[in-house]
């Protein structure tokens, strides 16, 4: 009985593992082997990677189905606008800035909407989303309405010649990205992430464990906001123009996301990666079909959801138990033949 | 002996129906004492309200004499206050380990080493150790009911309210499980324990309480309560002056 450990490891996990390295560096790499547009779209590709992957801790985890998560990508590409144009705030600095901004201006958001209750809750994060665009709308110096453009000198001062901007762009979007799942992996494992997943399965118990419920859903919400912010800001620097019907898009940063993490498995790490991928597949094969795109969009959706409730990831684990990216917890010596 | 838990004029109603009516009670430190009464008689929410779950609508509740009754239930947990549920309440798509984990680093507050130790010693000794990488989901109801007792031990408890677990045991495990009672009342926790198999309850408690319609009717030795007319009313429907 002395041998018994507990280890997160499985032989999949350490082969992904060894394998994230390179695929690291090749990525970081793409300037030099892939083209204008494809560089553009991986860079779409990792920023909505990050968007599924936060809004699935939200709602696949802390159970706070947000609708509204549109607040904060919009807040944060008005922040950067503002931010670099208005207050003439340098670009790099501006980033980690809005995020913060997006945190502290999510906390009182939280502490109004958490006094609703399920579909009460996503109605709520949607009006909230409301609030904001119309506040938006209200700023003349940021174009009000109609948007306003990054101007051309911001976005000349962040790297010489357009190649340089636009392999910026991508580590920029790769690196958020890297941050954020990165970020989720690590708060998952920590003491604080399994007591998350505890609430995701049982409220009643994980209360009556000591597991503060309020804080905990809070600090999720709060980190997730800012994080968004940030996705934000990456967004709308790539786009360089900004109008609130596009920047607090309900159909564009939650719609979409929301079906991205659906069909790739809520619940789970693995999940929105693998749905983000499916979700852009389908977009590049598919958008010179119109209406009929959007249809089979649709048509996948409700596929998914009657074959795979859990998802594509969550009908491969729950089938073959794996798990890339390692959370549970294992005990490991015991005797299983004995 | 000084109290750990002490109980005074607790009152609880939803609407019309009283589920709690002005309860009083105290429990030693070391103690051991089992709770009985009809089904609905108002024992579980009792629980309920010592842990949190349910806010009494009057009345003290203290834990090592510091009135606990406003605390939330996370709290009530990390001060010390444990409990199994009745009705099983798993985390589902977490493995065994992974619940009792929980509760050793939140109600006990463990770091993640102490707590894999701890664990692994508790669902030893409950007899879960081998269905450890098993989701919860997937446990019989008799490997859930020891699973609400795993984790309830892991929070560290000094007061452990345990809520019916002997139930559907055979002979041999509802010794063993005596057993394990016992040896957590060796290591100094204070117990109290509702359950209907009064043969196991008796092998441990030093006292009886009996509740029926939400109020403490009888209180003793637990020779002395089995005995007495008005458990022999309540079980058997006796007349209490036959």
């Amino acid at each position: 009985m002395s041998t018994l450990t507990v280890t997160r490891r499985t032989r999949l996990s350490t082969v992904v593992l060894i394998l994230l390295a390179p695929i690291l560096i090749a990525l970081i790499a793409a300037p030099w082997w892939a083209g204008r547009a494809d560089l553009r779209l991986m860079g779409e590709i990792a920023l909505y990677m990050s968007l599924a992957t936060l809004w699935n801790l939200l709602a696949g985890y802390a159970g706070l189905v947000s609708v509204g998560q549109q607040a904060y990508v919009g807040l944060g590409g008005y922040l950067f606008f503002a931010l670099t144009m208005l207050a003439g705030i340098d670009p790099y600095v501006a980033l980690p800035l809005a995020a913060l901004a997006g945190a502290v201006i999510a906390a009182p958001v939280a502490v109004l909407i958490f006094r609703l209750r399920g579909a009460y809750f996503a109605i709520g994060t949607w009006v909230m989303a409301e609030v904001f665009r119309l506040s938006f709308a209200q700023v003349s110096a940021l174009g009000g309405g109609s948007g306003t453009s990054l101007s051309a000198s911001i976005v000349r001062g962040m790297a010489d010649g357009r190649a340089a901007r636009e392999a910026m762009a991508w580590w920029l979007a790769l690196g958020v990205a890297v941050l954020v799942i990165g970020a989720v992996v690590l708060f998952l494992r920590s003491r604080q992430g399994v007591a998350l997943t505890a609430i995701r399965d049982n409220e009643v118990a994980a209360r009556s464990l000591g597991i503060d419920i309020w804080r905990s859903k809070f600090i999720v919400y709060v980190v997730v906001g800012g994080l968004t912010t940030l996705v934000g800001c990456l967004i709308f620097l790539q786009k360089l123009r900004i109008s609130p019907d596009a920047a607090f898009s309900v159909n564009d940063w939650t719609a979409f996301v929301i079906f991205i993490v659906v069909i790739g498995g809520i619940g789970t790490i693995e999940g929105p990666i693998i749905g983000t991928l499916v979700f852009f597949a389908l977009r590049e094969t598919m958008a010179d079909l119109g209406t009929l795109y959007l249809i089979a969009l649709g048509l996948v959706a409700i596929v998914i959801m009657l074959k795979a409730p859990r998802g594509l990831w969550g009908f491969l684990r729950d089938r073959y138990n794996i798990e890339i990216f390692p959370l549970s917890r294992r005990v490991t010596g015991l005797n299983k033949g004995a | 002996m000084s109290a750990i838990l002490e109980l005074n004029g607790v009152s609880k109603a939803f609407g019309a129906v009283v589920v709690a009516d002005d309860q009083s009670w105290t429990l030693d430190k070391g103690e051991a004492m089992g709770v009985i009464g009809p089904n609905g008689a108002g024992k579980t929410t009792m629980f309920n309200l010592v842990t949190g779950n349910l806010a009494a609508d009057a009345g003290v509740i203290r834990l090592n004499g510091e009135t606990i009754s406003k605390w939330p239930a996370a709290r009530r947990c990390r001060a010390g206050i444990a409990r199994s549920f009745q009705v099983p309440q798993p985390f589902a798509h977490m493995t065994v380990f992974e619940n009792a984990y929980v509760a050793a680093t939140q109600g006990a507050g463990l770091s993640s080493v102490q707590a894999d130790k701890l664990c692994l010693d508790v669902l030893e000794r409950t007899g879960l150790l081998e269905k450890s990488n098993v989701k919860a989901g997937g446990l019989t109801l008799l490997e859930r009911k020891r699973l609400e007792l795993s984790r309830a031990l892991c929070a560290k408890p000094s007061v452990l309210l345990l809520d019916e677990i002997a139930g559907g045991l055979t002979e041999h495990e509802c010794h063993a499980l005596i057993q394990t009672i016992k040896d957590v009342r060796e290591t100094g926790v204070s117990i109290v324990w509702i359950e209907h198999v009064v043969h196991a309850l008796l092998a441990v408690v030093d006292r009886l309480i009996v509740i029926d319609f939400g109020k403490k009717i009888a209180e003793g030795a637990p020779e002395a309560i089995m005995q007495s007319d008005a458990v022999r009313e309540i079980y058997l429907g006796l007349d209490a002056d036959a």
